[in-house]
């Protein structure tokens, strides 16, 4: 047990404090102008007052677009796993969408949505929907057979066998993707909110360079990212274990 | 209810695997499909439960051709075919979902105890043991009241004193439900211990080689003459020594 804590909690912490101590340093000692102290970094941060606002309609941007791609990728992989005809039809499309990088799709992005929050949740949108789709379909083909056998036996329709048996059995599959898929749409956070909207942490970074080579921001709005990413990625692992049988 | 096979031909690819098997299966009765393996004797089973088509010939179940799967009749897989999201008490009820809430609830009970998983009902498969698994998955079939039950090497996953405990379990609930029972396997001592009578199919392509009463009655010695003597006659009929 103290073992165990030690290597879970202080081993990482006492690296974390490390690694702060390492950063102020080399600045310290180097002297540079171009890359702020982490004391510099706290306290830019703490002079932003709309830090709390960026942050919410960050993660109500990225809510919205992951949750669009979840709710449209789950029946859509469901039924391409399911009807493998249907699947060799649309395969060579979602193959070529695939490799396109959402960012690709800015410029359109800007003309269909304006100046608006649906820019960056279409973009959002866009970065996870694949991923979702492509678990969900995977997950659907690699039932075992027999599962879905002893469903047709007792005598379920094909609406109840995808509630009842693939859906179920698919479950601990697709919660894994729903998670990776979760960390690609924060990973596009900042690109997304590079374009039309005048908030977030993307626009806090980006702002923040623009109009004052705020680098203290710049990497405070870095640091942000990633510690919520953390903490909301931890939050799915949760809900991850709660649903494999 | 009575199973009969009538000329049933089938091929996978340029591959003969079944070749004109005829059998005619009694209520009630408890036959086994002996077979190397690859001798299509679970293709035979397959095409009994409805899941696979015949080139030639016909599954008749009563006076009904198999046309589909049905839950009259329940195909039991080795203990891996429970549903390992659902607790014991929810797989045993996974297919009465057309009974009332009551009648659900008295069944499940009764299959619950009928295989000895009381004080188990909320837990799930990953918490059994692969014998307790293989049982619940009789439980989940048995539960619908099917005529037929079908069993593809149910205990074939299971180490050996697990194997007869489950032979003689399954035994008992045989003589208490009275359904029909198809079961497939590899192993003769198997089939001697458990059928009325043993189908014996030679391999591929699977032909019905002989069919042997197994008089011997329940429970049945090992030691006992008559069941040494009809288990050599199934090692010589498939060509084996029994000498290792």
């Amino acid at each position: 047990m103290r073992r165990e804590l030690l290597e879970r909690i202080a081993l990482p912490l006492g690296v974390t404090v490390a690694l702060i101590a390492a950063w102020h340093l080399a600045v310290a000692v180097s002297g540079t102008s171009i890359f702020p102290a982490p004391a510099d970094v706290v306290r830019g941060l703490g002079e932003q007052p709309r830090l709390g606002g960026y942050i919410r309609d960050s993660l109500f941007r990225v809510a919205s677009g992951y949750l669009v791609a979840v709710v449209l990728g789950i029946p859509i992989g469901l039924a391409l796993g399911w009807w493998s005809g249907l699947a060799r039809a649309a395969n060579p499309l979602i193959q070529m969408l695939r490799p396109i990088s959402p960012l690709a799709w800015m410029p359109l992005a800007v003309i269909w949505f304006g100046v608006s929050n649906l820019a960056p949740i279409f973009l959002i949108f866009l970065a996870s929907f694949f991923p979702v789709v492509v678990a969900t379909m995977n997950g659907v083909r690699n039932i075992p057979p027999m599962y879905v056998q002893a469903g047709r036996n007792f005598g379920l329709s094909t609406a109840a066998l995808l509630r009842r048996v693939v859906l179920p059995a698919i479950l601990p599959r697709v919660a894994v993707g729903l998670r990776i898929s979760f960390g690609i749409a924060w990973l596009v956070l900042v690109a997304a909110e590079m374009i039309a909207v005048d908030s977030g942490l993307g626009y806090l970074i980006i702002d923040a360079r623009n109009a004052g080579q705020r680098y203290d921001l710049v990497v405070g709005g870095m640091l942000l990212i990633g510690i919520i990413g953390l903490a909301l990625d931890g939050l799915l692992r949760m809900v991850e274990r709660r649903v494999t049988w | 209810m009575k199973v009969e096979f009538r000329n049933i031909s089938m091929t996978y690819g340029t591959n003969l695997v079944l070749d004109d098997i005829s059998l005619s299966v009694a209520e009630g009765e408890f036959v086994c499909l002996l077979g190397p393996s690859g001798c299509g004797k679970s293709t035979l089973l397959n095409i009994a439960g409805g899941f696979v088509k015949p080139e030639r010939g016909e599954v008749r179940i009563g006076d009904e051709p198999v046309t589909g799967p049905d839950p009259r009749r329940i195909f039991v897989f080795q203990e891996r075919g429970v549903f390992p999201w659902l607790t014991v008490e929810q797989n045993i009820a996974f297919g009465l979902f057309r009974q009332t809430e009551a009648e659900r609830r008295s069944r499940v009970a009764h299959y619950v105890s009928l295989v000895g998983l009381r004080g188990f009902e909320k837990a799930y498969p990953r918490e059994l043991s692969g014998g307790m698994k293989q049982r619940l998955e009789v439980a989940r079939a048995l539960a619908v009241d099917p005529d037929v039950l079908y069993l593809d090497e149910p205990f074939g996953a299971l180490d050996s004193i697990t194997r007869l405990q489950m032979r003689r379990e399954l035994l008992r609930i045989w003589q208490a439900e009275k359904k029909t029972i198809l079961f497939v396997t590899h192993d003769i001592d198997e089939s001697v211990q458990l059928a009325d009578r043993v189908v014996v199919l030679s391999a591929r392509p699977g032909r019905l080689r002989r069919i042997v009463d197994i008089d011997v009655p329940h429970p049945r010695d090992f030691s006992d003459p008559r069941y040494i003597a009809l288990r050599d006659e199934i090692f010589c009929e498939i060509g084996l020594a029994h000498q290792v």
